[in-house]
């Protein structure tokens, strides 16, 4: 587990949807914003791989608050949003 | 299933169906006892479970505590069936905090606890509106918030389901438990909504 809460983290700004078929559960709207781990929610199957019927590694996940600036033109409100840990990176 | 039984299913949907178990039956992945008894969950869930653990955390603050910590566990504890079901967690309302559940991906709700999802919950709308415009929705819900009041949008984008801990209601002091739960919707359980007594 790499991030304790508190951790300042970026969700990573890449669009494998781009490269092929994928199933990813870090929304659009994430990709690239900076946000604040919570805590550590328990380790789970990976579900980029599960979805495709390949063995899955179990992978951290975390629950990450957003702040709304930043995020929408004008308007959003703060946000708490589960992100497995191979999309964040420290900052 | 027997091949007997394929011939008297009327849509193709019923036989892939019926295919699927048997095949996973056929290969020891699920028996037909535990698909019968998920149906059986699922179709007992409704938003009146939901309720009670709310009613129960605004009476007892012990069970509140367990509730915020592992909703899991205390949904067991009132003997609601969770075995195979996702985690559970709970997010409180308080003075100045309200939270919003919407899954923009699909439409992961908490079943175990709430039932069925609302129509509407599972709308593109909602979905889309709820992350970029949560105070327009509640607007249009009629709920109305006190002004310095910040909203927490929740997106169920993983393995966890995620319900709301409502603030209790002025208006219920001494109330039993069952009346309690007999003010809670499914959608303040959301957040779309909050408790309110008529009087």
């Amino acid at each position: 587990m790499k991030f304790a809460p508190g951790a300042a983290v970026k969700v990573r700004d890449d669009w494998p949807e781009a490269r092929g078929p994928v199933h990813i559960r870090t929304p659009h709207y994430l990709r690239g914003r900076q946000g604040t781990v919570v805590r550590h929610l328990g380790d789970f199957a990976n579900p980029e791989d599960l979805a495709f019927a390949r063995p899955a590694s179990r992978l951290p996940l975390y629950h990450v608050a957003f702040a709304p600036e930043g995020i929408w033109p004008g308007g959003g409100a703060d946000l708490l949003v589960e992100v497995f840990e191979p999309w964040l990176q420290p900052i | 299933m027997a091949a007997a039984d394929l011939t008297l299913l009327r849509t193709d949907s019923d036989r892939l169906l019926a295919a699927v178990r048997g095949l996973l039956a056929a290969k020891g992945i699920v028996t037909p006892e535990e698909i019968k008894e998920r149906i059986r969950f699922v179709d007992e869930a409704h938003p009146g479970q939901g309720a009670r653990m709310v009613a129960r955390a605004w009476v007892d603050p012990a069970f509140r505590a367990t509730m915020l910590a592992d909703g899991t566990k205390a949904a067991e504890l009132l003997g609601i069936p969770m075995r195979g079901m996702p985690p559970l967690g709970v997010l409180e309302n308080a003075p100045g905090l309200h939270h919003l559940v919407v899954c923009t991906l699909c439409s992961c709700y908490p079943r175990a606890v709430l039932g069925y999802p609302p129509f509407w919950f599972k709308s593109a709308a909602y979905r889309a509106r709820a992350v970029r415009d949560p105070a327009g929705v509640l607007a249009e819900w009629r709920t109305v918030l006190p002004a310095d009041t910040t909203i927490r949008v929740v997106d169920s984008t993983a393995d966890y389901r995620w319900m709301v801990l409502p603030m209790r209601p002025p208006g219920t002091e001494g109330w039993s438990e069952d009346r309690l739960a007999g003010v809670v919707t499914e959608g303040d359980m959301i957040g779309v909504t909050l408790p309110h007594v008529t009087a």
